[in-house]
Order: C-alpha cells, then structure tokens, then sequence
C-alpha cells in the first residue's frame, strides 16, 4: 500500500461527490419539467421525437400503463438486437465487418441480447474476435443507452410514487426515456467520447493493422470505433467491453488519467440520482441520509479490497516473491493488473464497477486474491444498492429504504410512515419480494449449475477441483442477476476455436440458464418497484408528528446499512463460505 | 396495447439510427479531425513500416530455431524465446503467441492455483537465466512482481521501473552501452501516473527499445 493510493481513493470519493451534487439538481429539474439550461437548443428535437414516435406526453400513465411501455420497448429493442446480430454478414454491404466475422451461435446470440437488453452486459463473447464494427455501433452501443435509459426512469417512477401527491400517474415512459437521453445521457456522453480520444482510446472504422515487431514477428492490431462505445459503457453503468478484455486493454483505458475518468462517469449519475431523490422530496437531507449510509459501505469495501491485493496471493508467496512496495515497483498481487493502473487503481476500478451494475473491470477479477475477491462477491450480495446501476441503484435502495422504516416503525411500536405516507401489508410485501427475486434467481441458477454435469462444463481447467470452480459458477449466476456483467472470466459458455466465429458453438446450458437469469432477475424487481410506486402515489400524504420516525439522520443511516447486511448476509453467507472466504482464509494450494 | 407496439417499434428505429449511426458516425468524424493519432492507435513507423501502437505492448521475441535448422513448434504454435537485446514485456497470455493483439485475454489464473504458483516459477526462471548473468545480486525475492504475473490485457505496453532497471544491466553489457546512458533513456520513457496521482509510472517498452536501436552501436536491431 501507498500513501498515493490511498490518496487516490479519497480524492475519487470528493470528486465524485462535487460533480455528483450539481447534476442531481440539474436531473430534478429535468424530471419535474423546469426548464434547464440546455432547453433552448433541446426542446425542438424533444418535440420532434414525441410526433415521430407518436405520443402524447400530456398523458400521464398508471404503474400499470408505464410498466407496459416499458416492457414493449424492451421486447423491440431485444428482437431487433437479436436481428441485427445474427445477420452480421448481410450488413457486409457497409464497410463495417472488416474481418468478414460471421454471427455467433443462436445460443450465445440469446446470451448476449439478453445480456444488453438488461443492463448486465455479460459477454461469453469476446469483441474483437466474434462482432463486426456495425454489430458494435447499430445494435450493442444503442442497447448500452437504453438500457440505461430504463434503468433511470423506473427510479425517477419510483421517486414520483412517493412524493407524488396528485393521483395514480407515475409520468410517461416515453417522455421520461426521451428526456433521459436527450438531456441526461447525451451531454455526458458525447464530451466523454471526445474526451477518452484525446487521450488515445481509439475511434476508426480501420481493419486490423498488421505491424513488423523490432525482432521480425508480425503483429495483428485489432481496431474499431471504441470511444463512442465506451463512454456510453461506463456512463450507463453497461459495462460490456468493445475488446475482450474490457477496460484492462489499452485502446479501451490508455492511462491513469482515463482510468480516474471512467471511474468517475461509472458512479456520476448513480451518486446524482440519490441527491435528485432528495431535491425531489423537498428534504435534501433525505437524500444525504442514502448518499451517507451507500458511501460508507462503498469506502468499507474498496479499503478491504486494496489492502488485500497489496497483500499479494498465495500462489505469489508459494513461489518465493516478495509482494510489498520496493522502490520503483508498487508490489502486491499484479497477476491480472496493468502496469499503467497499480493495486489501488485497480482495486478501486473494480469495485466501483461491482458496486454499480457496471460490471467493466480494468483487471482480472478472477485472479484477485480471496478476500479481494470477495468484496465483489459482497458488493454483488448487496443486490447492488451501494451506489447500484443508474437507476437500479435509487429503486433497490428505495425498497431497501421501506423495509427499513417498516422495520423501524415495528421496534418503535407505530404505524409506520414514509416521508407522511402510511405504509402498509401491500407495500411491504411488494418491497419484500422485489429485494428478495435478485438473490432468489442468483442462487437458484447457481444451484442448477453446480448440481448438474451439463452446468460444470464451463468450468476453467485452471480453477476444477478447487474452490475456485466453485467461486467462479457462482459468480457468474450472481453477476448475471445483478445485472452487473462482471465475471471470473475463466467460466465460459462460448467455446470458439479461431476469430470470426467460424467453428464455434456455445456451451447453450450455460448461455440459456444466465439469459433467462438476467431478464428474470431484472424486469420482475422493475415491477415490484413500479407497484411499490403505484401503491404509495394515490397515498394522503399526513404531516410528520413528534413520534414519527425520522429518515434523514444518522440513526436512520445504521438503521439502513444494517438493514442491507443483514439481508445480504443471510441470504449469501453459506455460499460465500465455500468459495472466496475459503480462499482467503487458506494459503493451500489447489 | 396496440399503440405500445407502434410507438415502441418506431422509438426503437429511431433510436438506432440516432445512437447506433449518427452518434458513432459523428464521434468518429471529430476524433478524426481533432484526434487523427490518437483515434488511429497511435501507430509508430520506422523507415515507413509500421513496427506497432505506441499503447499497445509487443513480444519482443525470437523464433527458436532446432536442431534440423527449422523453427520449432510445440502443440503447432511456434517456440518463442526472448531477444536478449530487447527489454522484456511482462508475461502475456494471449493466444496463440503472446501479445496477439487481435484477441485480449486474461490468465485467468487463480490466486490459490497449483498452476499459478508454476506459471511464476516458470517466469522466474526465465527472467534468472535472462538477467542473472549481468546482474549477478538478482534473487526470486528481489525480482519485482510485474516482471513475472502476467497483465490483465496481455497487452501491456509498460513495465515497472524496478523491471527496467534490473534489465539495464542485460542491455547496457549486450549494446556496449554505459549503465547510466540506458538508466537515462529507461527515465527518458517512464510515463507518470495520471494527474500525479492516479496509477502507477511505467517505463513504455516499444519506445524505449526504438530509442535503443536508434543509437545503434553494437547490437543493435536487425
């Protein structure tokens, strides 16, 4: 460990906050209607899409009406994804498939649209040997917005349900998704874009170079539009890398400077979301309440992290190196990290991205050590509500939120009350289900692949027989249900002999069990959080007494971090026991 | 119900023409303008070949010539062996030959594995054999963890200073070089952390050995 490295992860967690607390101002004026400073050159093409793609945004709708919108526009963007994928060669016409990459199988095809559709960006798939450049702008970079752009109005949904006070309607879904990428996504994303060229992530339609090495090899370089791809990646918290191995490769995370940057536009808009909650229930402390309670537990876990990845591995120590800081060399577990990043900007990247759905890694989660390892697994239990993804994070929280109070108001002796609405058996059971479907869904399918002999197929060679088989299967049913995408890269469920995908077939157990995991686990906790919001906006709302209980202070914040854990915990702990806890508490070697 | 269809068709046409052609087609059309070196991977040309990416690391390898004068191959794949000339890249396990930069990948090696531990004590191995000899106080426990764990990417375009400097020694006695002359160039080519705190520095190894080459002197490249 170093001064600078941690120095590096307090400077983050300011930084973060700074940006963070203008843009959830700016976010709560967009969502309430006010007028923004990019209206002016926004409302024409806002309205212009409401009369192409027909509706009328003066219509309010019901939980029931916008869960429906939603669902169909997901349906579409799927179907057409999977389209556009399986029709890789019939795009060739375009200049876009240098390679001349055929469409992977249907079965990991399924993997993958589900995967995109949902936020998770799970790749069985690796970019530069199996899609062609259209693949990657005309059908997974526009997935990477709107999926994104889901996630954030369910939130917004969820926030209107509670403070609403005007009846059954929630807003539109199609204003809200407009608005989301005109005004939200957009700006951010385009100044990331030209940001990350400027300092050498690439951008070209070019096919692959072909260079002659200082000692006489050829090497082939594989090329591609990737920054337009990879800010939106990390801004809507998708996460799918344009190279196999994501943001650890140069032309996707060139420097330490992009390394901070991506960090930063990963967490912006899900740490924004919780001070828009705030702004919009007109008690901004109820917002620093969350932001207090998310930002400790996120802290708590990156110094686990760090301090274990500096500590170096086992297998490190067995063979005889020496893993602390000596000059010149920052030491640690460097098996999977880059040079350019270190232990603590990887450490951080990688839980930043676990804690959000994100789901990038910048180094191979797979070979962290035990307990590094473990606080992914962690962040993943948490059902991803330390930050979360954009919006999934607010509405997971939220819930989490509810049954907090409900919990509160049962130990106090009261009916309990949300910010003056009254909670009852149907809110909290609804609240219940939606927290508990994730981690229902994750080890069901961990279960099913652990169980069977068709499931420990896509088991690494490396990790059989060991702990590791096991913390690998679990992870990649954990990571697909949160939606988060991140994986011990080892379990694969696509087994492709050469690039282009000739020859290849998918492992369709592994491909079909996690497609149906992430949309199971993602579009059943939507429906619980619109319900919840359905069921609170029609609520009076009845003013605060002196036994009411408070949620904007710091007896709250405990409340709520207990609250998490102690779910988190009883519903993961046997699990986590057999794979990365054993790890870490063994220096034996499998 | 049937107007849900209608829109969600339409909305998603459109957005894939506005998000999946115009917005790539545009950020590619300023990084061109604006970014052309960078937007195009940085590339480096050397008497009007291209010899690689300034990020992108290379193998800076040899063919291992057998006994029957032919290069030879194990499990089809050609037997690679370090150019002693050279500084070293770290350890990379892409397939088929180290540093494929047409297919990123992770070791993927456990950190409680039977194989890791052997796939360290293979580079330890060979990273002794490389630099022992020129660098005679060089012990496993002073070798720095870079120089043996493989990267993330595989494609690691640095390596740690500490790395550098005990290779320095190697290229110093192979380019009848002095020691503080190839101690320069290593410092010439450390890139700094980002925004002075962000990463760790790193020695960026295609140019440091270009730089080499260009001095000439014995040994140098081809």
């Amino acid at each position: 460990m170093t001064f600078l490295g941690w120095a590096t992860i307090v400077i983050f967690a300011l930084v973060l906050t700074a940006c963070a607390y203008p843009l959830g101002r700016y976010m709560a004026r967009v969502y309430s209607g006010e007028r923004v400073f990019l209206s002016p050159i926004l409302r024409w093409p806002e309205e212009t899409i409401y009369k192409v793609i027909r509706v009328d945004t003066t219509q309010g709708q019901d939980w029931k009406a916008y869960a429906r919108s939603l669902i169909f526009f997901s349906l579409a963007g799927w179907l057409l994804l999977y389209f556009i994928l399986r029709t890789q060669t019939l795009w060739n016409f375009t200049g876009l498939n240098p390679l001349h990459y055929h469409s992977g199988t249907w079965d990991v095809t399924f993997n993958t649209v589900s995967s995109f559709m949902t936020n998770t960006n799970w790749q069985y798939y690796s970019g530069e040997t199996t899609m062609s450049y259209f693949s990657q702008m005309a059908g997974l970079t526009v997935q990477n917005w709107l999926s994104a752009g889901v996630g954030i109005v369910v939130a917004v949904a969820l926030v209107r349900g509670i403070v609403g006070r005007s009846g059954k309607s929630l807003g539109n879904f199609w204003q809200d998704i407009v608005r989301t990428i005109l005004y939200v996504l957009a700006p951010l994303t385009v100044i990331s874009a030209i940001v990350l060229v400027s300092q050498g992530v690439i951008d070209n339609f070019a096919t692959y170079l072909s260079a002659h090495t200082l000692t006489g090899l050829t090497q082939s370089i594989a090329m591609g539009p990737a920054a337009s791809q990879e800010a939106i990646k990390m801004l809507g918290t998708n996460g799918g890398g344009f190279f196999n191995t994501n943001s650890a490769h140069p032309f996707e995370n060139p420097n330490g400077f992009t390394n901070f940057y991506e960090m930063l536009i990963v967490l912006v808009i899900p740490a924004a979301l919780i001070f828009m909650y705030g702004k919009m229930t007109g008690n901004r402390r109820q917002g620093y309440a969350i932001y207090g309670a998310v930002m400790l537990m996120f802290l708590g876990a990156v110094a686990v992290a760090y301090i274990a990845e500096a500590h170096g591995s086992p297998a490190q120590h067995a063979a005889g190196l020496h893993t602390g800081v000596i000059a010149g060399s920052g030491g640690g577990n460097m098996e999977g990290k880059e040079q350019r990043f270190g232990i603590a900007g990887s450490a951080l990247f990688n839980v930043i991205t676990t804690v959000t759905s994100c789901g990038a890694v910048n180094s191979a989660l797979e070979s962290f050590t035990g307990i590094g390892g473990a606080v992914p697994f962690a962040n993943l239990s948490a059902s991803e509500v330390i930050f979360g993804g954009v919006g999934t994070g607010l509405y997971s929280i939220l819930l989490y939120v509810l049954l907090a109070v409900f919990i509160g108001g049962l130990m106090v002796g009261r009916t309990p009350e949300w910010l003056g609405k009254k909670l009852e058996a149907r809110e909290i059971k609804l609240a219940g289900l939606g927290i508990l479907i994730t981690p229902l869904a994750a080890l069901f399918c961990t279960a099913m692949a652990t169980a069977t002999t068709v499931g420990t197929e896509s088991i690494s060679k490396v990790a059989a027989g060991g702990p590791q088989g096991f913390s690998e299967t679990f992870y990649a049913y954990l990571s697909q249900a949160n939606n988060n995408g991140s994986a011990f890269a080892g379990y694969t469920g696509y087994i492709q002999p050469a690039a282009g995908n000739i020859g290849a077939h998918g492992i369709k157990f592994a491909d079909l069990l996690g497609g149906f995991d992430m949309m199971f686990a993602r579009y059943a906790p939507i429906l619980f959080a619109l319900a919840v919001a359905g069921a609170l906006a029609g609520k009076r709302v009845s003013p605060a007494g002196l036994g009411t209980m408070r949620t904007d202070n710091p007896t709250f914040v405990v409340l709520l971090i207990g609250v998490i854990i102690l779910v988190g915990a009883l519903t993961f702990f046997p699990a986590l026991l057999l794979g990365p806890i054993v790890q870490g508490l063994t220096g034996h070697l499998y | 119900m049937r107007r849900d269809i209608v829109t969600s068709v339409i909305s998603i046409l459109l957005f894939t023409l506005l998000l999946g052609i115009v917005y790539p087609l545009a950020i590619e059309g300023v990084s061109q303008v604006a970014f052309p070196g960078n937007a195009n991977g940085q590339r480096i040309y050397r008497d009007g070949k291209l010899v690689g990416s300034k990020i992108i690391g290379q193998a800076f390898m040899v063919p291992v010539i057998g006994k029957n004068g032919r290069p030879e191959e194990k499990e089809k794949k050609p037997v690679l062996e370090a150019d002693p000339r050279y500084f070293q890249s770290r350890p990379s396990a892409t397939e088929p030959e180290p540093y494929n930069a047409a297919a990123s990948t992770f070791s993927n090696l456990g950190p409680n594995s039977t194989i890791t531990k052997e796939a360290d004590e293979e580079h330890i191995k060979e990273y002794l054999e490389l630099n022992k000899p020129y660098d005679s106080g060089l012990t496993v426990a002073k070798i720095p963890v870079d120089a043996v764990n493989s990267s993330a990417s595989g494609l690691d375009p640095q390596i740690s200073e500490a790395n550098a400097r005990i290779q320095a020694h190697r290229i110093a006695a192979l380019r009848h070089l002095s020691l503080s002359k190839v101690d320069a160039l290593i410092k010439k080519y450390t890139s700094g952390r980002g925004l002075g705190f962000s990463g760790e520095p790193g020695v960026d190894v295609l140019e440091l050995n270009l730089a080499l080459d260009e001095i000439g002197g014995a040994g140098a490249g081809r």
